[in-house]
């Protein structure tokens, strides 16, 4: 059994970053040279720890399965980055945005995690304006800034639809100054496929050169993972379509904990479904939510008219009705489930009947359609270009898509793994957002992680290894690992099958999104249990993987990832059928008060569930580690 | 975007399409009808339908590279119909819908061409040239934990909205693949105009624009002969009025390279 000691600093929660700073253990500067720490990915995470690292004086090599660090999925973030920098003056503050983080996640976060976040949220800004990320701007020259759901103050910084983007270019260029300076060594179509622990601890990686086919043994004297979600374990998602599970889940499988796997975000606001052939669903910002009003017809027979023919008496903007407070406003889960309810009702738009509108004639009237487009341009393009309609003239249609995992593998107060050596960073791991992570929040974690916390944390490990021990490549264990990949290939490639890997992927995606989706039964997760071990069978009896394993080979890619989601999705419904509770994106039917909110049981789920591999087809083991709230009351989230 | 296909009526294509096995193996364009397409799926998506079809076959799908799959990551990279991106406008090839085509269409399907781009397999190209280009002087020396608070610095807006409009680059490579030339002035530019417009960005404003443009040279891109074909194929329709401003830039920091004396020269400032 792991043990899941959180390390969390004792004394005041104000202190307690500042105190552990001071009292972790540092690595002197003539040292630093003498140790190397891999990273695996460049996103925002792993981008600006590999920068950050190398600027420290360690030896850094950094691996990304993409052809270039700044094609991370972190780019295609939209709306905006938070910060408590209260620069609108509306009473913002560390202790609101970590307030709101607690109380967005539904009170299944880590309290200390979650204020060192709105700590140093401030220093990301300044960080970020450094490098010359073009943010908004005021006419006098000063930042400015929007507000997001789950928050009533002005957090969020942004730059045009394309935060992400800018973001991601910010530490990527950071990254790529390091690359010049020969302080980082970039190791591009380099896919890690195991990782290798020596004596208990993580000491290195197993990749393969996805251009040659070269599978390659690295040492180090310690790991960070920064690999993001893996939310296209339902195979349909707002996901970049290369983003996986595959890192973490093969860590996993080595003795990290795997926590919250159930925790998935679904959002609001993404274009519906448009056929069969479909291969991802695109996200319309949540930033929309400000100007833009979510509304069904009243009544069913309005359905199929054309929505600008319905008039106002007939048109139910049921989030405002429901939440007056918070109102288009509210956070993504309470948003996306009122969506779905109103579809089931009967009452959804479009051809598929599973759509809500989302208008802006409102905000044309009062803004201009100029005012509109200078907000939200690029978003509008992008909905004309998929749906051939133009959002200026009719209302949007959206609906809830997979968005993001909050779950991921179990850290400490260190971001370190139960694993020593071991680092999670951004959205591989669990540690921040709880059951439910409000907008703006992902850029803001992976950016807090990478710049600002690991680089204190890791010396802390770094301290207690002696320089010069990092154990050879050619060790036993190295090669051990390296067999299990090849052997893994081998298998899929001899394989005589007719399926192709995408079919295997869009049934388990399927499976998930109907027992593990927005709402989930007891009977239904019950049943995708069932399913999901068959389904893997199959998939192992039946796929077919053309070509070979010295070239590039991009079914053989795909084949272990989505061997990964057909193990992780059985994990996912493991945790969520336990999990007899209510609680953010994990929605248990059973559970949920007469207003259809969401129903928790803190005295029995109060907890994290870090699961703990057992091996192969043996059912895992379930660690929890009590969340004990000393400074924030759990109370019931209302957002009305 | 051109809706050529305006009916809903599932059509078919013939798919003209690049495929080479390796670096160095020779390539050559191969027929596959796709039928049975909606005007609503994705150019990409098409190309999944076939690979899943040949895959079923047993054979190789076509490799092609994408992730995003909706116009920011610049991952996807087809030349179709003779078009970086084909057909549209400030769009990525990810972005192109069958309703632009029509029923019975040949469609032609090639990698972006360009000497600094090699082909690595069918579809794909090498583009790490523009990754060494960043590395060569794309950024601000800015480590973490050494910056002043982000309003210390006004930042005029105009000056920040034209920043932004060059720094919305994907790093796609289209700009290289539309020049006769395969100059890639289109994408040193947008990333010389968007750190050298910002306050931040000053400190290395020479060094930057000089050490970017002399890497460019060394990896084989062409010379720009002022023809535009770069903004006209770029997603992000970035404006080439940004090239002419890296010429100025250039200049400058040249002459001001070389009237430094040597002492202060050596010394790091002008690079
Ligand atoms: C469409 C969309 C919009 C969003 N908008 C917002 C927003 O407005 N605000 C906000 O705060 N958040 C937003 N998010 C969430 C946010 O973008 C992500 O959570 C965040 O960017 C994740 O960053 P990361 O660094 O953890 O991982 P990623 O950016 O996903 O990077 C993962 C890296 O790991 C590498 N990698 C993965 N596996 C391997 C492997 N096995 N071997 C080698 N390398 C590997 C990849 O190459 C990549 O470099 C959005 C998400 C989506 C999908
Ligand atoms: S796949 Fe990302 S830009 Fe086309």
């Amino acid at each position: 059994m792991a043990t899941l000691d959180s390390k969390v600093p004792a004394g005041p929660l104000a202190d307690k970053w500042r105190k552990h700073k001071a009292d972790i253990k540092l690595v002197n500067p003539a040292n630093k040279r003498k140790y190397e720490v891999i990273v695996v990915g460049a996103g925002l995470a792993g981008s600006s720890c590999a920068a950050t690292l190398a600027d420290l004086g360690y030896k850094v090599k950094c691996f990304v399965f993409h052809d270039s660090p700044r094609r991370a999925h972190s780019i295609a973030a939209q709306g905006g980055i938070n910060a408590a920098k209260n620069y609108q003056n509306d009473g913002d503050s560390v202790y609101r945005l970590f307030y709101d983080t607690i109380k967005g996640g539904d009170y299944r976060s880590r309290e200390a995690n979650v204020h060192r976040l709105a700590e140093v949220s401030v220093n990301i800004i300044d960080q970020c304006a450094a490098t010359g990320v073009p943010f908004a701007r005021e006419y006098g020259g000063l930042l400015a800034n929007r507000s997001f759901g789950g928050a009533q103050v002005s957090r969020t910084f942004y730059a045009r639809g394309q935060t992400g983007q800018q973001l991601l270019l910010g530490a990527y260029s950071q990254l790529s100054r390091a690359i010049g300076a020969g302080t980082v060594e970039l190791h591009a179509q380099s896919e890690m496929l195991d990782l290798v622990l020596v004596g208990g601890q993580a000491k290195g990686i197993i990749t393969r050169d996805l251009v040659s086919g070269k599978i390659e043994r690295h040492a180090a004297d310690a790991v960070v993972l920064a690999t993001g979600g893996y939310g296209n374990v339902f195979n349909l998602s707002t996901y970049a379509r290369g983003s996986n599970t595959t890192a973490i889940w093969r860590a996993y499988k080595r003795g990290a904990c795997f926590a919250n796997p159930c925790y998935t975000q679904i959002h609001p606001t993404c274009i519906p479904v448009s056929g069969d052939y479909q291969s991802k669903l695109t996200l319309m910002s949540e930033s929309l939510r400000n100007d833009g009003r979510i509304w069904v017809p009243k009544n069913k027979a309005d359905c199929g008219k054309d929505p600008n023919a319905i008039p106002e008496a007939d048109r139910d903007y049921y989030l405002e009705r429901m939440y007056p407070s918070f109102g288009n406003l509210c956070p993504r889960d309470i948003a996306s489930r009122a969506a779905k309810r109103v579809c089931d009702e009967g009452r959804g738009v479009g051809p598929t009947a599973l759509g809500v509108y989302l208008d802006f004639s409102d905000a044309i009237r009062r803004l201009g359609e100029n005012g509109v487009r200078e907000r939200y341009g690029n978003l509008f393009d992008i909905y004309h270009e998929i749906t051939a309609e133009s959002a200026y003239k009719t209302p949007m249609r959206i609906f809830p898509a997979v968005h993001y995992t909050m779950g991921g593998l179990w850290v400490d107060y260190n971001l370190m793994s139960n694993i020593p050596g071991l680092f999670v960073l951004g959205e591989a791991n669990f540690s921040d957002h709880g059951a439910n992570r409000l907008g703006a929040s992902a850029l803001m974690q992976g950016l807090a992680d990478g710049y600002f916390v690991i680089p204190y944390t890791i010396g802390d490990y770094l301290a207690s290894q002696k320089p010069g021990s990092r154990p050879s490549a050619d060790s036993v264990e190295f090669k051990g690992a390296e067999e299990n990949v090849t052997a893994m290939n081998r298998r899929f490639l001899a394989n005589q099958g007719k399926a192709p890997v995408s079919h295997y992927h869009k049934r388990l995606g399927k499976i998930m999104w109907e027992f593990c989706g927005m709402a989930r039964t007891k009977q239904g997760l019950e049943q995708a249990l069932q399913q999901i071990p068959a389904l893997r069978e199959e998939f192992w009896a039946n796929v077919r993987v053309p070509g070979s394993a010295d070239t590039l080979n991009q079914s053989l890619e795909q084949a272990g990832r989505v061997a990964d989601f057909l193990e992780l999705g059985e994990l996912m419904c493991r945790d969520a059928l336990t999990r007899e509770e209510s609680c953010g994106g994990h929605f248990r039917e059973e559970h949920q008060h007469p207003d259809g909110e969401c129903k928790r049981d803190d005295a029995n789920f109060g907890h994290a569930a870090a699961w703990e591999y057992q091996g192969p087809d043996k059912t895992p083991l379930r660690n929890v580690e009590a969340l004990n709230y000393e400074f924030v009351k759990m109370s019931v989230r209302n957002y009305k | 975007m051109v809706a050529a296909q305006t009916s809903s009526q599932p059509f078919s294509i013939t798919l003209r399409v690049w495929r080479q096995a390796g670096p160095k193996q020779p390539g050559k364009f191969v027929d596959y009808r796709s039928a049975n397409l909606s005007p609503n799926m994705s150019f990409l998506e098409m190309l999944d339908v076939v690979n899943d079809e040949l895959t079923a076959k047993g054979e190789e799908p076509i490799a092609f590279a994408h992730d995003c799959r909706e116009g920011i990551c610049g991952t996807c990279s087809c030349t179709i119909n003779g078009k970086p991106h084909g057909p549209g406008r400030g769009v990525a090839t990810c972005q192109v819908y069958m309703r632009s085509f029509r029923d019975g269409d040949v469609v032609t399907v090639e990698p972006f061409r360009a000497e600094a781009f090699p082909i690595v397999k069918d579809l794909i190209t090498d583009r790490s040239a523009f990754d060494r280009i960043q590395q060569a002087g794309g950024f601000i020396t800015a480590r973490a934990g050494s910056a002043p608070d982000a309003n210390a610095i006004p930042v005029p807006k105009p000056d920040a909205d034209l920043a932004m409009d060059a720094a919305t680059c994907i790093g796609c490579g289209a700009c290289v693949a539309a020049c006769k030339n395969a100059s890639a002035m289109l994408f040193v530019a947008a990333k010389v105009s968007h750190l050298g417009l910002l306050p931040q960005g000053q400190a290395e404003r020479d060094k930057r624009v000089l050490a970017m443009v002399q890497t460019m040279d060394e990896l084989g891109f062409g010379n720009c002969t002022n023809q535009y074909e770069c903004s006209a194929a770029c997603p992000k329709l970035i404006s080439h009025d940004f090239i002419a401003r890296m010429n100025r830039d250039y200049f400058k920091a040249s002459l001001r390279a070389s009237f430094r004396p040597e002492s202060i020269g050596a010394s790091g400032g002008a690079g």
